[in-house]
């Protein structure tokens, strides 16, 4: 077979992409039918630019979703090498190919023979799943800590911030090259911060429904059970695994792979900071309105003006940072696979990928250059995605 | 003013001091302590010889006395041998150990020795140190007057059609890092097989294999335009984006003030308003950006001399990182943690000496 051609691989891609192309279209004529009626999220469509963000973003979503979970799109598995195609160029036919083979390498072969468009494809999952989560755990963090420090001031904001700062001082490269290697990971220490860093949306929520149903008692504990069990035994299983130091809980729902953990953990840490700084600057500010003064007049108590009265009114530009600080993250984690950190090498996620490829880079660039193409368009469809939230929160 | 300076560098100093120690405590934990020991003496060491090879250079005290030591403040191991002969810290090779100083620490201007390139680190870090200041000063010169004047073209008529482009192009450029626009410029420009290289030597427009080299290697002798672009392009690219939305965000809100609208409506020139009356005043916020920019550029400093294999500053972060080159990884620290928190200090006052309206009590 003769290896197909530029537009044919273009066609092939987007065949491929299908369940993407129906579910994006789908959501984008459901969302702009009823985008009256749903608040910021359908304001969104009024803007091109956020709307061309979103599509991108959700692309990947998609992607990552159908890729990971059902197992779609990928033309081959993520480690499946097949002899004959080391290094061969975009549209190479698979060399013995058998009935029930995908017949080409849409995008090439990599320096192990394995398909380079599948591993992109299969490279999304493990983005998607990563970095809105750790960036929602940096959230809870900066948030839990943010509110107090802007709100009662004093020696609590002097201390927390004099630590925000440390965190921030660091070289972010620096840090990962401490916290991610092998014979920190044998010491523990990951676990413990995985242990301290889990525990702020258990504080969160508790706080959360604590301050809202003081009143209501039965309602509280109703509200806290319902809430607080489930996340306590999510908890203790994502920081307990078996032959590691912390190993004490008889229930473990599942275990986190070390590197996984690691590179979790170090991303929060990185991140959380800035989201204090932001949260603790939006209260300083917020702080001083009268809905404020009027709920302190109230009598009500410090937590529940915070949570329920200030956060609320913080929530536009915490949105948008939210969008923009996942693309950061997203940029994080191509870093650490960068420099080799966490990720097993074999791991099909952009970073690694991007570290594999580029030591052929002169010789074979196309190994590279789609998972630098998927972190590019992910992470520029947050930031327009961003921009356009921003724009349509600032109209009103 | 002078207390105010005083109290940062009082923090500052606080700050470097927190730092430094969580590094020192990082890397001298003990299976880190353990693989220099195997990478120093042999791979196939017992753990007892381990421990003894570890207890022979004081690499077994208690982590804050290590680290007093290697401040300066305590007077530093030494270890007897049976037969008489002692090592320690401070001894450098064929010196009478009755000569050599007790204290050698960091105050004393001893940054210790490094065990990977086997020179001291003092004379490691400033030859390193150059070679990324040079790289560092291109890129400034590049990325500040690109990103000023797009900031300010997008800033000056805002919601027109070259604001639109312009903030889209720093968006797209913010959302760039460095690895992934790195590999795009190599492989676009620098690959002899692909890209735009062998279209230009079919056509004779260049002489050697490629337009811009895909290493930097030969740029630390002799830095060039084919050697040095891509490096200085990769890292001014991703910065630049940062900064001209800041210049357009101030300059946009400066356009919108009550004495520039009394300059159009008194009939100055358009040009005159923007080159004369807004500019400064829009610049005010940018500086400050620019300087905390420094300390975000030394992770694309790392990223891009990796990348590019240019042996500066980042690229010995990452080798002593790498090989647990405790001594050099420390000073390494040091030097970035100094940085970043005088960048933050020269902006703070310079935000003050050039925006009078805001007083520090």
């Amino acid at each position: 077979m003769e290896p197909i051609g530029f537009f044919d691989i273009l066609t092939r891609m987007a065949v491929q992409f299908t369940p993407v192309w129906i579910s994006l279209v789908a959501l984008f004529a459901l969302s702009i039918t009823f985008k009256r009626r749903l608040g910021l999220y359908g304001k969104l469509f009024d803007s091109t630019i956020g709307m061309i963000g979103f599509a991108l973003v959700m692309f990947w979503v998609f992607t990552g979703v159908y890729a990971g979970a059902f197992d779609m799109i990928a033309t081959f598995g993520p480690l499946e090498q097949v002899s004959g195609m080391k290094n061969k160029l975009p549209g190479t036919p698979l060399s013995g190919a058998e009935a029930g083979d995908y017949p080409y390498y849409l995008l090439g072969g990599d320096n192990l023979a394995r398909d380079v468009f599948s591993r992109m494809v299969k490279g999304a999952w493990i983005v998607v799943q990563i970095a809105p989560l750790a960036t929602l755990f940096a959230f809870m963090v900066g948030i839990t800590l943010g509110l107090p420090a802007g709100y009662y001031g004093g020696k609590l904001d002097t201390f927390l911030s004099f630590l925000a700062n440390l965190i921030l001082a660091f070289p972010v490269i620096l840090l990962f090259y401490l916290l991610v290697t092998p014979e920190i990971v044998m010491t523990g220490l990951p676990q413990f911060m995985a242990t301290v860093l889990f525990f702020f949306p258990i504080i969160f929520f508790g706080v959360l429904i604590q301050s809202r149903y003081r009143p209501q008692p039965q309602k509280k504990w109703i509200w806290l059970a319902a809430v607080l069990i489930p996340l306590l035994i999510v908890y203790i299983s994502a920081i307990n695994a078996k032959g590691s130091k912390i190993a004490f809980s008889p229930i473990d729902l599942f275990d986190i792979p070390p590197g996984i953990l690691v590179v979790f953990v170090s991303v929060v840490f990185v991140n959380s900071p800035t989201v204090f700084r932001i949260v603790r600057g939006l209260t300083l500010d917020i702080k001083t309105r009268d809905y404020v003064a009027a709920a302190q007049t109230r009598g009500e108590r410090p937590w529940y003006i915070m949570l329920w009265e200030i956060l609320p009114n913080a929530r536009g530009p915490l949105i948008v940072d939210f969008c923009l600080r996942i693309g950061y993250t997203t940029i994080l984690l191509g870093t650490l696979g960068f420099f080799g950190l966490g990720l097993p090498p074999e791991s099909p996620d952009w970073g690694t990928t991007i570290n594999e490829g580029r030591k052929l880079l002169a010789v074979y660039p196309h190994p590279a250059l789609p998972p630098a193409f998927a972190l590019l368009t992910l992470v520029l469809g947050l930031n327009l995605l961003a921009d356009g939230l921003r724009e349509e929160s600032l109209r009103d | 003013m002078g207390l105010f300076i005083l109290r940062r560098v009082g923090v500052m100093i606080l700050t470097a001091l927190c730092l430094t120690y969580i590094v020192f405590f990082m890397t001298n934990l003990y299976p880190n302590l353990e693989k220099l020991a195997k990478t120093q003496g042999n791979f196939r060491m017992s753990d007892e010889a381990v421990a003894s090879w570890l207890d022979k250079r004081g690499y077994l005290q208690s982590t804050p006395k290590k680290y007093a030591e290697w401040l300066g403040v305590a007077p530093s191991y030494r270890y007897e041998d049976p037969d008489g002969k002692v090592i320690g810290r401070c001894i450098d090779p064929g010196v009478d150990p009755a000569d050599a100083p007790n204290f050698c620490g960091i105050l004393q201007g001893y940054w210790g020795y490094s065990t990977v390139f086997k020179d001291t680190v003092a004379s490691i870090i400033g030859t390193r140190l150059g070679l990324t200041g040079i790289l560092m000063f291109w890129v400034f010169v590049l990325m500040v007057p690109t990103a000023l004047i797009l900031g300010v073209l997008a800033g000056m008529r805002e919601g027109s059609r070259t604001d639109r482009t312009l903030s889209t192009i720093s968006i797209a450029s913010t959302a760039t890092p460095e690895y992934v626009s790195g590999v795009i410029f190599i492989a676009l420009l620098a690959s002899s097989r692909f890209g735009i290289s062998p279209i230009l030597k079919e056509w004779g427009w260049i002489d050697g294999r490629t337009l811009f080299k895909g290493t930097a290697t030969s740029a630390m002798e002799n830095p060039n335009f084919e050697n040095f672009f891509l490096p200085v392009l990769t890292i001014a690219l991703y910065g630049m984006g940062y900064i001209a939305r800041m210049t357009r965000a101030s300059m946009a809100e400066v356009m919108t003030a009550q004495y520039i609208r009394t300059a159009r409506l008194k009939g100055v020139k358009f040009s005159n308003i923007v080159m004369r009356h807004a500019l400064r005043n829009a610049l005010i916020a940018p500086f400050t950006v620019i300087m905390l920019q420094i300390p975000w550029l030394l992770n694309g400093v790392v990223i891009v001399e990796t990348l590019f294999n240019y042996k500066g500053f980042g690229w010995t972060l990452v080798q002593a990182a790498g090989n647990n080159d405790i001594e050099l990884l420390l000073g390494v620290s040091v030097v970035s943690v100094i940085v970043v928190l005088v960048t933050q200090l020269i902006s703070d006052i310079g935000y003050v000496f050039l925006n009078p309206r805001i007083r520090i009590s």
